[in-house]
């Protein structure tokens, strides 16, 4: 073989080498979602199994409720400013949101909490936020929340709040 | 028309290293731009959006247009006269690996221009805020493709070039260490770059085309992207050390007068860092709420790269005892290379602790401490390597006393700028913020005065070459008594415009 044959076989290895890891970086994306719910990270839109249903009397936890939207046409409220539970204690509160635009929108809305630690033991057993909501034109809709706050909880928390973050869904059927 | 069509690899490299020299400068101005907001507290010249995108845009010049494209140069002008072969392996490949990057270039300094100005997103181009970004991003996000681009067909040239068209005799181990790290950092860039593209690609069809792999309300995450930028992000810090790893390694031996210590431990460590790099790349984001079990094992890869570095340095060192040390100018720059790289080394060290590195995160310690490999490392070793080849690609000699004056000037400036740089990360200051609060000011306004210093060291450098290249007394074929690779022991200075046509025997 003569160097210039063997020069462009090594070279066409070697683009062969480059395609694959431009492939192997959209491979991390099936990847990375297999791995987050193998080691349970990042479930905010999965309901959790609640183990313990002991009920704690001996301790009062307030919950405070939040809510925003991210450049989304909609009135987003909760019905309650806070409430408050037993650890242990089912509790179901309600948001409303109405939907301002005169067009159907779809939007998913995202949990945090404050203390940010305070989430792994926020359980919630309904949420509107495990499923995406698409809202006629004008619509108004109410929502409940169920949840069971573990008797776990440290002692050094005494107020948890829980904030939602609704954003709109473009691209997959929804209209931005 | 003979720079735009040429295909020798010496015209190719010269035109590599004046390219990286104009980013090197602009990419610097705007950094005196921001040590100038940054001044006082306050808000002086600046507002805040412009200054997010000069940081951006400082550090996506810096890396892709100076530091990287400065030793494809090297690699370019050296690598075939080192190993004896004619040229490169594919030469007009090789033209237009690097005229992609005036295109690619031009897209990134234009964005300033465009509505809504450069993307501010910082250089590592974070979601979900690129998607939120002007058309300035779009811009950026096509120069990484290009730039991207010419570093993969660049990188399949030199690999070519080493594995096939070596003089007789030369074996692997024979080579000199420069074109051993350079073999070693293509093969980092074959398999990094393109996960880079992969990631910014995904940003654009987020952008346009209604895909959401970063936005979390389409179901996507923007964590997702951390992790696919830092697979590619860990090894590109080695693609820049690696490189200048070799020249100090040719550097060092040629001033001890000594052959280098330990030269196949060198390898070894070369090729081991390189292979860790791809498993460390999650302790850049130790916050964003990984398990505890993921923050121990990228600790501890992360810790375990320190020991095939510390190899390298402690064989430096070791080359240089007992030999016949003299200090001219690449030898200075050497030496600044061994301490301030070291120091930047333990400062990552010290991030690489999950606890500490929750303290330090995003604060100006880590600002500090990259800058110490980027700079000390990287661009010490830069210059250390035009000094040291200079006589041999122009024929004359270098002012030495100005060279010295350069290496001084720098090196006290550059810790002027960024040793106080550890003392405000430690007391809390967040890095990539216009304005701070009073407590701080001693410490920026000193940081400040250095970078300008800096800047003006760096005109004395451009005189010094054009001085060099103009009017320098010329140079012997062996200017530096020590140094035994093939440009220096069989071909005249200065080097001819084709060299090795019959390629020598290594005996």
């Amino acid at each position: 073989m003569t160097l210039q044959q063997e020069n462009r076989r090594l070279s066409r290895r070697l683009a062969l080498v480059a395609l694959i890891m431009f492939g192997f970086a959209f491979a991390l994306v099936p990847f990375y979602n297999e791995i987050c719910v193998a080691l349970g990270i990042n479930s905010i839109e999965k309901a959790n199994a609640v183990a313990n249903t002991q009920v704690d009397l001996s301790r009062t936890v307030t919950i405070e409720f939040d809510s925003n939207t991210h450049n989304l046409p909609w009135r987003f409220r909760p019905l309650q400013g806070y409430v408050k539970v037993h650890p242990g204690e089912l509790t179901t509160v309600e948001y409303e949101i109405v939907n301002v635009r005169e067009a159907a929108v779809t939007g998913q809305a995202v949990p945090s909490y404050g203390p940010q630690r305070a989430g792994e033991y926020f359980q919630k057993v309904e949420c509107f936020c495990f499923t995406q909501q698409t809202l006629a034109p004008g619509e108004t809709r109410r929502m409940p929340v169920v949840f069971v706050v573990d008797p776990k909880l440290p002692k050094d928390v005494n107020t948890i709040a829980l904030s939602y973050t609704f954003f709109e869904v473009a691209g997959r059927g929804g209209k931005s | 028309m003979r720079w735009i069509t040429t295909t020798n690899h010496k015209d190719i490299g010269t035109l590599y290293l004046w390219f990286s020299f104009v980013m090197f400068s602009i990419g610097g101005l705007m950094a005196v731009g921001i040590r100038l907001e940054l001044f006082s507290p306050g808000l002086q010249f600046l507002d805040p959006d412009r200054f997010n995108q000069l940081t951006t845009m400082h550090g996506l010049i810096m890396v892709f247009g100076a530091i990287m494209p400065v030793f494809v140069g090297f690699a370019n002008w050296q690598i075939p006269m080192m190993i004896g072969a004619p040229d490169m392996a594919f030469a007009r490949l090789n033209n237009w690996s690097f005229w992609l990057l005036p295109f690619a270039a031009s897209l990134l300094v234009l964005s300033f221009f465009m509505p809504g100005g450069a993307p501010g997103v910082g250089w590592t181009m974070y979601a979900p805020l690129t998607v939120q970004m002007g058309i300035g991003m779009d811009l950026t996000i096509f120069a990484v493709h290009l730039l991207g681009m010419s570093s993969i067909l660049g990188s399949i040239n030199i690999i070519t070039t080493i594995l096939n068209m070596r003089a007789p005799g030369m074996t692997l181990m024979r080579m000199p260490l420069f074109v051993w790290t350079w073999l070693i950092t293509a093969y980092l860039l074959v398999a990094a770059m393109p996960v880079l593209a992969g990631a910014v690609t995904m940003t654009l069809t987020d952008r346009h085309f209604g895909t959401t792999f970063f936005n979390a309300a389409g179901g996507g995450d923007p964590v997702l992207y951390q992790h696919i930028f830092w697979f590619f992000g860990h090894p590109e810090v080695y693609i820049i050390a690696l490189p200048g790893f070799g020249v100090i390694s040719q550097v060092i031996p040629a001033f001890s007068r000594k052959p280098l210590f330990g030269y196949a431990s060198m390898v070894y460590a070369t090729s081991a860092i390189a292979i860790i790099s791809f498993i460390v790349w999650a302790h850049h984001m130790y916050t964003v709420g990984m398990p505890v079990t993921g923050q121990l094992f990228f600790m501890y890869a992360t810790m375990i790269i320190a020991v095939p570095t510390g190899v390298k340095v402690f064989n430096w060192v070791a080359t240089m005892w007992k030999g016949s040390l003299t200090f001219e100018t690449p030898m200075l720059f050497a030496c600044g290379f061994l301490f301030m790289f070291t120091l930047g080394g333990f400062t990552g060290l010290v991030l690489s602790v999950v606890p500490v590195d929750i303290q330090m995160h995003d604060t100006y310690y880590v600002v500090a401490h990259f800058h110490y490999v980027m700079v000390a490392g990287a661009l010490f070793a830069a210059f250390a390597g035009v000094y040291f080849w200079l006589p041999k690609w122009t024929g004359h000699m270098y002012n030495e006393t100005l060279g010295k004056w350069h290496f001084w000037l720098t090196l006290i400036f550059f810790n002027m700028i960024f040793f106080v740089q550890h003392f405000l990360g430690l007391a809390g200051m967040p890095r990539r913020i216009p304005d701070y609060p009073l407590m701080f000011e001693t410490w920026n306004k000193i940081s400040s005065l250095g970078a300008f210093g800096m800047g003006l060291a760096q005109l004395l450098f451009l005189y010094i070459v054009v001085q060099t290249i103009r009017s320098g007394v010329p140079a012997p074929q062996k200017p530096w008594e020590g140094a035994d690779s093939l440009e220096w022991t069989h071909l005249p200075t200065p080097a001819p415009y084709h060299t090795f046509e019959v390629q020598p025997v290594i005996k």
